[in-house]
């Protein structure tokens, strides 16, 4: 028998390791960063101090920042290699999302760009 | 890059424990289905997302997110949502430590911050059809309407089944089954929040910035 | 508001004898098994034991069942078509109106890829992957009953659509603007939607129940490099559903709010976007399309690697190949609409990467020859297929590659070429694979082998079917025929037209022996009885119990530690001449009870989903909340799982000794 084997089971996403009083210490600072940077986003949204076609590009940085503390914090999911399918799993999703967003707004801004110039003719047809 | 672990060699001490271990306990088998789930519905939210990119300036001479979107109450929303995930957060935890009073505290505080945002965004919506911005008065209407009424309707539904939570620890208590599913449900109410944060800063923020 | 929404009698095609003489048939055919069950008593049996099983075996019958039965009706549709094709030209009409055939060649895609080609592969998967995972269930048994019967709901409404009311009339993709509200104000695209939407639903919960599976539940010591390649192909494909069905049906929801509400997505006015369609469709349609074959792949590896008598070859590149084409796949779905107009850049991109795609195709097809190769191979009626398989689905993938340049796309889209293409790799492909899975895994599933010769001819009317059916096809193609016409006017045509046709009827030959080859075998099945489990000497786990397997699967759960776990062990018996033994230390084994759930919430689903299409919004209510219902029913249920006592293990082993213990 391997009594000397640390994990034999994968974690359950969601379920934390650490001891109750440091898990509740852990969603207090997931908190507070969160409202950092929520705060930072609606600042930026709203300052003139960034660059104009920046704003965008720090909103998505900011959000993915974001994004990340609830994972990492309230969602406790690790690198560990308890934690791998978990991991791997989320990646894939996050690399379909990747796709359907850049690829659609790629490809619709093409198409877009290539359809005829006059957009009023459209109303011709309906009358809603 | 590809999804699959077993490109990587198995070091030996995982191929002991591979022979050891039976299957993976049921909790994790559940959350694991669950997680599967939640980045399937992320993956929806993503096409709603995309038609959203793409719709956004299709305004057909109606109103654009500038004129419409209220900076002071999306600000409220995100911070009654934020706080929500918190709460659940500490729910999570009462149930780990089975304090059932504490359980139902949190719960209750979940529930009222998830219905104040509902309310916020339930009123946004009535008033921007009374001020002719209804979902059927442009494409960009429509895929606002869409993009961020999926959202709530999963708020709803995330209500919805934290009552009947409450009402399974009331009956049953903290079984294995009712904690499985309330496991379930704190993933589901910060997966909620996580499209929160991206729904804020694209549609919301990045609609009204200059 | 009129009470029962936008229906009436008018409803009913009275004046369509076609449509009322196959309905009259169909009701007939219904009715009388419906009386047959009722004289025979089989009802209680019936809700026992199949339709609130949560078996994954059962299940994976059902589903194989439904699919066989879909597929009549969907080649019905076929043969129409072509005996109408052949007729309508030049001078001479045919016998199906336009507005006929349009519903004719939409019904037939949607009910071939929704309600033949995906039920075929998820009831193989269903079957076989536990028992070659060596485990007893799936992860969510419950949840697969329920995305069984969701299917069924589809099934139901689409051939609703049928006796009430229409079906949809713009081709299965469904596109805007036609399929709006404008220029399609019937019901029959909001039975296509509904339909779909339904039974989408239970194949994304198929998707995450076998990710779980797959994942976190395998016999002990069985690593992913462990795993049969069967299981690795029904992995690459879950994950595909689960990434792809969601999009569909964020779809579909756009487009029925845009019917339902006056929503703009795709509309003409409002500043709506048509081309916004396509694009996400085929963000789901050509993961789809991988979502059907992978699991024939996975079949076809298991079949001849079994029939040469060798261990599959490149066992590390069959799985690097499945995975990369996991990814590929979400990397090509421009090239279904390269002419819609994105320009050489974006149409170059894609084109690329579907030529790319090919590749691990290729590296499957070298794998499955190198197998072959130096083996003793048995020709079976499911290694027919497998080879009839490789040499038409190579043909159908290099005209895929063809037709991957934009510039040749630009002349061959929407043709009859593209027709042949599909029809290439889905028949050659999903349904070769469907049927070499039938054949081999038959016996596993009721005790008895099936007839080989009626086998044998009904694989060379199929492949000899299918080559007149559809070779003629691609020289019309690039005469320029156009796909999904009601009547031509090129007289060149026609002896072309003409050779598909007599194609189509040498398949429903094929059909024709194979429920020949059926009933043969149910009568002779005590000869045909397969005694050890092992009818073919296989080499994975689920030829190591009995045939048909106890409801528990494994009475000991298998310790592996190898690649084709059944033939290790066969060989090391063989070898320490070991006595077939009865592990004696069974435990009672906890198995999940029964559960209705799955056809009362599909019940819910079809009251919900005729109501939404006729407008009756009171007696939608009553569905979304009788589903919702169900649901707590089973939420709040006292009973999950029950135990089997050691006895009824006992007494199932002494009287089907197996053969050597895993």
């Amino acid at each position: 028998m391997s009594a000397t084997t640390a994990t034999t089971y994968d974690r359950a996403p969601g379920d934390s390791k650490a001891h109750p009083r440091s898990e509740a210490f852990v969603y207090a600072i997931g908190l507070l960063l969160a409202i950092v940077l929520t705060a930072t986003s609606f600042w930026v949204a709203n300052t003139s101090a960034l660059w104009g076609p920046g704003v965008p590009l720090g909103l998505a940085v900011l959000a993915i920042a974001q994004m990340g503390v609830h994972v990492v914090f309230f969602l406790h999911i690790t690198t560990g290699p308890d934690n791998t399918n978990n991991v791997l799993a989320l990646a894939f999703g996050v690399l379909i999302v990747a796709l359907v967003i850049a690829g659609s707004l790629w490809i619709m801004t093409n198409l877009n760009s290539n359809m005829m110039p006059s957009m009023d003719m459209m109303n011709l047809h309906g009358q809603r | 890059m590809n999804a699959a672990v077993a490109a990587l060699p198995m070091r030996h001490d995982e191929l002991i424990s591979a022979l050891d271990a039976r299957q993976a306990p049921k909790r994790t088998v559940v959350a694991f289905g669950f997680w599967v789930f939640l980045l399937s519905d992320i993956v929806m939210f993503s096409a709603l997302f995309a038609a959203y990119a793409v719709l956004v300036h299709a305004t057909a001479g109606g109103p654009t997110g500038a004129h419409l979107f209220d900076q002071r109450n999306v600000a409220i929303e995100t911070a009654c949502l934020l706080l929500s995930s918190y709460t659940c957060g500490l729910m999570t935890l009462s149930i780990g430590s089975r304090r059932r009073g504490a359980t139902y505290l949190f719960a209750a505080v979940t529930f009222v911050l998830g219905a104040a945002f509902l309310a916020l965004e339930i009123s946004e919506f009535a008033s921007m059809v009374a001020h002719g911005a209804a979902p059927q008065r442009s494409a960009f209407l429509s895929a606002f309407f869409a993009l961020v009424g999926c959202h709530g309707l999963h708020v709803t539904a995330g209500l919805l089944w934290l009552v009947v939570m409450m009402a399974q620890v009331q009956i049953r208590g903290f079984v294995p089954s009712v904690e499985r599913r309330l496991l379930c449900f704190s993933l589901f109410w910060h997966a909620l929040d996580i499209i929160w944060v991206g729904l804020f800063s694209v549609v919301y923020l990045m609609g009204v910035a200059p | 508001m009129n009470f029962l929404g936008k229906l009436s009698w008018n409803a009913i095609p009275f004046d369509q004898p076609i449509i009322m003489g196959t309905v009259a048939v169909m009701g007939l055919v219904i009715a009388g098994i419906l009386a047959w069950i009722t004289i025979k008593g089989y009802w209680l049996y019936l809700w026992r034991e199949w339709l609130t099983s949560v078996d994954h075996k059962r299940i994976g019958v059902m589903y194989y069942i439904l699919a066989l039965i879909m597929m009549v009706r969907g080649f019905a549709d076929a043969i129409m078509m072509r005996s109408h094709q052949a007729i309508a030209v030049g001078g001479a009409q045919g016998y199906l109106p336009p507005e006929h055939f349009d519903q004719i060649f939409s019904a037939h895609g949607v009910i071939m890829i929704f309600f033949v080609a995906m039920p075929l592969m998820i009831g193989l998967m269903n079957f076989v992957v536990p028992l070659q995972l060596g485990v007893r269930d799936v992860a969510f048994p419950t949840l697969n009953s329920v995305s069984l019967w969701l299917t069924a709901s589809g099934v139901l409404l689409t051939n609703v659509s049928l006796v009430v009311g229409e079906f949809a009339k713009t081709g299965w993709w469904n596109y805007p603007p036609l399929s709006e509200l404008q220029f399609s104000p019937g019901v029959g695209v909001d039975y296509y939607l509904w339909s779909v939407q339904i039974s989408g639903i239970g194949t994304l919960l198929t998707g995450i129940n076998f990710v779980a599976t797959i994942l976190k539940m395998r016999a002990p010591g069985m690593g992913l490099m462990q795993m049969p390649v069967f299981c690795w192909t029904s992995l690459a494909t879950n994950l595909l559903i689960v990434a792809a069905f969601p999009i569909l049906t964020a779809t579909f929801a756009m487009l029925l709010l845009d019917r339902y509400l006056g929503f703009h997505f795709f509309t003409l006015d409002g500043q709506g976007n048509q081309m916004m369609y396509p694009n996400l469709f085929w963000i789901w349609g050509h993961p789809e399309v991988y979502i059907l074959i992978l699991p024939a792949f996975g079949v076809f590896s298991e079949v001849i690697s079994t029939f040469s008598g060798k261990p599959l070859f490149g066992y590390r590149s069959m799985v690097g190949a499945t995975m990369a084409i996991c990814v590929l796949s979400f990397l090509v779905w421009l090239h279904h609409f390269f002419t819609m107009g994105a320009g050489a850049d974006v149409n170059g991109f894609f084109g690329v990467m579907t030529m790319i795609i090919a590749v691990p195709t290729g590296v499957k097809v070298f794998n499955w020859l190198f197998t072959m190769y130096g083996g003793r191979v048995r020709f079976t009626p499911a290694v027919l297929w497998s080879i009839g398989f490789m040499v038409t689905f190579v043909i159908g993938g290099m005209t895929g590659v063809l037709m991957a340049v934009p510039p040749n796309d630009f002349q061959l889209h929407n043709s009859v070429f593209l027709v042949a293409h599909f029809h290439n790799v889905a028949i050659g492909g999903v349904v070769f694979g469907a049927m070499a899975g039938y054949n081999y895994w038959f016996p596993k599933a009721f005790g008895f082998t099936l007839d080989e010769r009626w086998g044998k001819a009904s694989f060379w009317c199929w492949f000899i079917g299918f080559y007149l059916a559809f070779m003629p096809l691609y020289a019309l193609g690039l005469m320029g025929m156009t796909r999904r016409m009601q009547h031509t006017n090129d007289l060149s045509w026609e002896p072309w037209l003409l050779v598909a046709v007599v194609g189509a009827f040498v398949i429903g030959l094929g059909i024709v022996c194979q429920v020949v080859q059926l009933i043969v075998s149910i009568r002779w099945r005590k000869l045909y009885r397969d005694v050890t489990g092992d009818p073919w000497n296989g080499r994975t786990l689920e030829w190591s119990i009995p045939s048909p397997p106890p409801a528990w699967n494994f009475s000991v759960l298998p310790k592996v530690t190898t690649n084709d776990a059944f033939w290790s062990s066969k060989q090391q018996a063989r070898a320490n001449g070991d006595e077939p033994s009865v592990a004696s230390e069974f435990e009672p084994i906890e198995a999940p009870t029964n559960s209705a759930t799955g056809v009362i919430a599909a019940f819910f689903a079809v009251v919900a989903g005729f109501a939404l299409i006729w407008h009756i919004w009171w007696m939608a209510g009553i569905g979304v909340l009788g589903a919702f219902v169900t649901m707590l029913f089973f939420a709040f249920r006292d009973e999950e799982e029950f135990e089997i006592p050691v006895e009824r293990i006992v007494e199932f082993e002494r009287a089907h000794p197996s053969q050597v213990s895993p």
